[in-house]
């Protein structure tokens, strides 16, 4: 005797069993679904967003059609300027981070021993904890005037460069570090110690073998790597807001034009700028084989 | 193949996008067209009987005109009026009328403490209810020269219950900057002095500061109210702050951030609000603030009713709690501005803060360049130009930041 619900269950298993179809068809709804609205469909809202248009004085959306504000962020010399610092802070980010990764992540792959590993591990994810803001704003205390920048260089006679390019650029490879760490970490683990050792039996010094063996094998990692920092730093405005100055990135823009000028037309059409960025950038990190590293 | 399909595919939803995108377009509101005073606002009923309270209501307001005893537990106003009326308040305050008007279309929010420059784009977009005064007694008591103005009121009908006026000052850092400021000179064409050092608000409204620099040393420019500005007048503007730039520190338009770079000295000089300098004072910082020799943009504001409030009566017993006299004196002591009723000036605790503030002077109050929202028919009455809108000047700001 079964019951009636045992049944049922059995019924749809043993449908489940001989139509892989279903099988697939089951598995995929879900994450398909959440992929074609909330990315797809945000990035087609964003889209069709950027082509209307707004009421100046009242700031309501008009959906009349018009490139206007494509056009005003691909011709307008303000938009150029603030894309391209942007991208430039973005580079220079994710250089500083990949540069001072690299031994951090080698110490940690090849020469710390299996028991402090997983304690370095933790010790680069630490950071993360701490809430972004509380972050910034401590690097906007010492940038800030007779902050520790200042009181740290008095002996030399150097002061903070107070707020600007140079403390949004410290700020930033600060708080994305440990996302530059962690891939090449795991790119070098991969790396077969036998690799090295062979290299240094044919007679390269270790400056050699870091130079022709670890560091071609370790760059998709470093790609994989800056994919996080530089779309990260492109997007970011908070910071920027906290330790910037006057300076105005791409997001302060979308952040403007949406919660000062309520311009949300022309908020889209400057958030497609980073989105095109991102998209070449992926574009060639997969042909340097980056995205396998993920 | 199966490739083929996965486009067809896409295709279909974007052509199902597309025309669910095209379908909405018939819904465009009729805009009205912007004007002094040549635009109809939407047909909104106002509130003809005061009912029970709703038991809640959700306030957006200017730094300091809603204090719940959070900054200063002797600062509050906002617990007493929660025990009177049962309506428990959340206070949520803004930096700048832009950020109040985005923040207004959310529609979470019951009343607001409206600028000038933010007054009237929330008539004309339907997102302020027209205000029935004859339900808020307090509102007898307010100064004549507030009532049935441009900025609140449409064809003689009140949009909102008048609060407190000010002027926008330049704060100074006492021990860097000597000897103390007299004129706008000193954040403009003298601005390098201070080089690195001068703060300046975020806004666009701000091109407003300079227009006004330029009204009263640059003659020729016939610059004469620096919200109506033709072209070349508001390139005049665009290019003074522009040379600004290089000197200044960091904008403001969180009232926080200010008191914590003067402070720090990151910034020395700059415009600021009263309230920003009692604030910096308190925290033992060396500012002072003075009204320049110029004269200054100010704000005159208006506590206004959503259309699409979800506690009316709550929000009609908050307009009339924060104009009675004690707490609108009270307001207006913390905030440093003038209040509107003009019995406050019995409450003050300074019993002369009614005369240094020029509370019930109607003619004081006529010199200070309120808030308002540059339009493309001037403000100052020329009709053989067209002035620059607010979307220009929104742009110009953009461009100045760089």
């Amino acid at each position: 005797m079964t019951l009636p619900g045992n049944d049922l269950r059995r019924r749809v298993s043993a449908r489940l069993t001989r139509s892989p179809r279903s099988r697939l068809a089951l598995l995929l709804t879900a994450p398909l679904l959440w992929l074609g609205l909330a990315y797809i469909g945000a990035l087609a809202a964003l889209l069709i967003t950027a082509l209307w248009t707004t009421n100046t004085f009242t700031g309501d959306i008009e959906r009349i059609w018009t490139f206007e504000n494509i056009r005003t962020v691909l011709t307008d010399s303000v938009y150029r300027a603030v894309t391209l610092r942007t991208i430039g802070v973005a580079a220079l980010v994710t250089l500083i981070d990949a540069v001072l990764a690299l031994p951090v992540a080698f110490f940690m792959a090849k020469v710390a021993s299996r028991r402090w590993q997983p304690l370095l591990v933790a010790g680069i994810l630490l950071p993360l904890w701490a809430s972004y803001l509380v972050k910034a704003y401590a690097w906007r205390s010492m940038f800030g005037g007779g902050g520790l920048i200042d009181w740290v260089g008095a002996p030399f006679g150097v002061g903070s460069p107070g707020y600007g390019l140079a403390a949004t650029v410290c700020t930033l490879a600060y708080l994305w570090f440990p996302y530059m760490v962690l891939p090449i970490f795991a790119g070098l683990e991969r790396l077969p110690n036998s690799l090295l050792e062979a290299s240094g039996d044919l007679g390269a010094r270790p400056g050699r073998t870091l130079r022709t063996v670890v560091l071609p094998l370790a760059f998709p990692a470093v790609v994989a790597g800056s994919i996080f920092t530089f779309s990260l730093s492109l997007g970011d405005y908070v910071a920027v807001k906290i330790v910037g100055g006057t300076k105005q990135f791409l997001g302060n823009l979308v952040y403007d034009n949406i919660g000062a000028a309520n311009n949300q037309p022309l908020a889209a059409a400057v958030g497609l700028v980073p989105v095109v960025v991102m998209v070449v950038y992926l574009f060639l990190s997969r042909r340097v084989g980056a995205l396998d590293n993920l | 193949m199966r490739k083929r399909h996965l486009i067809r595919g896409t295709a279909i939803v974007a052509a199902a996008l597309l025309t669910t995108a095209c379908g909405t377009s018939s819904s465009t509101s009729p805009s009205a067209a912007p004007g002094a005073s040549g635009f109809t606002p939407p047909k909104i009923a106002q509130l003809d009987k005061l009912g029970t309270g709703e038991g809640a209501v959700s306030i957006l307001a200017w730094p300091g005109y809603a204090e719940d005893g959070s900054n200063d537990p002797k600062t509050d106003w906002v617990t007493p009026f929660e025990k009177e009326t049962g309506c428990q308040a959340t206070v949520k305050t803004f930096g700048t009328s832009d950020e109040a008007v985005t923040l207004m279309k959310t529609g979470d929010y019951d009343v607001v403490s409206a600028s000038g420059d933010a007054s009237l784009r929330l008539i004309a977009s339907g997102d302020a209810a027209p205000v029935n005064t004859a339900l808020v007694p307090n509102y007898a008591d307010i100064t004549d020269f507030l009532k049935n103005k441009a900025w609140n009121s449409v064809n003689g009908q009140m949009y909102g219950i008048p609060h407190g006026w000010g002027a926008n000052l330049l704060m100074y850092r006492t021990d860097k900057v000597n000897p103390a400021p007299t004129s706008w000179a000193s954040v403009f064409t003298d601005a390098s002095k201070y080089a690195g050092k001068v703060t300046a608000y975020d806004s666009p409204i701000y091109i407003a500061d300079a227009a006004l620099f330029l009204m009263k040393t640059k003659p020729e420019l016939g610059i004469k109210n620096p919200y109506a500005l033709d072209d070349k007048q508001l390139q005049a503007a665009v290019d003074l702050l522009k040379a600004q730039k290089p000197n200044v520190s960091e904008y403001w338009s969180d009232y926080l951030k200010e008191v914590q770079s003067f402070k720090s000295g990151n910034s020395v000089i700059g415009t600021t609000w009263q309230v920003i300098v009692n604030t910096a004072a308190a925290e033992k910082a060396p500012v002072k603030a003075v009204l320049p020799s110029e004269g200054s943009t100010g704000w005159s504001d208006t506590w206004m009713v959503a259309a699409k409030s979800k506690h009316p009566n709550c929000a009609y017993q908050w307009m009339n709690w924060i104009v009675s006299p004690k707490v609108n004196a009270q307001v207006a002591e913390y905030f440093g501005e003038a209040p509107a009723n003009t019995k406050a000036c019995e409450q003050t605790s300074d019993k002369s803060f009614c005369t240094t503030y020029h509370a019930t002077d109607a003619a004081y109050a006529e010199q200070i360049w309120y808030w308002s929202t540059p339009i493309p028919q001037c403000l100052d009455g020329r009709t053989d130009v067209k002035c620059t809108d607010y979307s220009a000047w929104t742009r110009a700001w953009t461009e100045i930041k760089g």
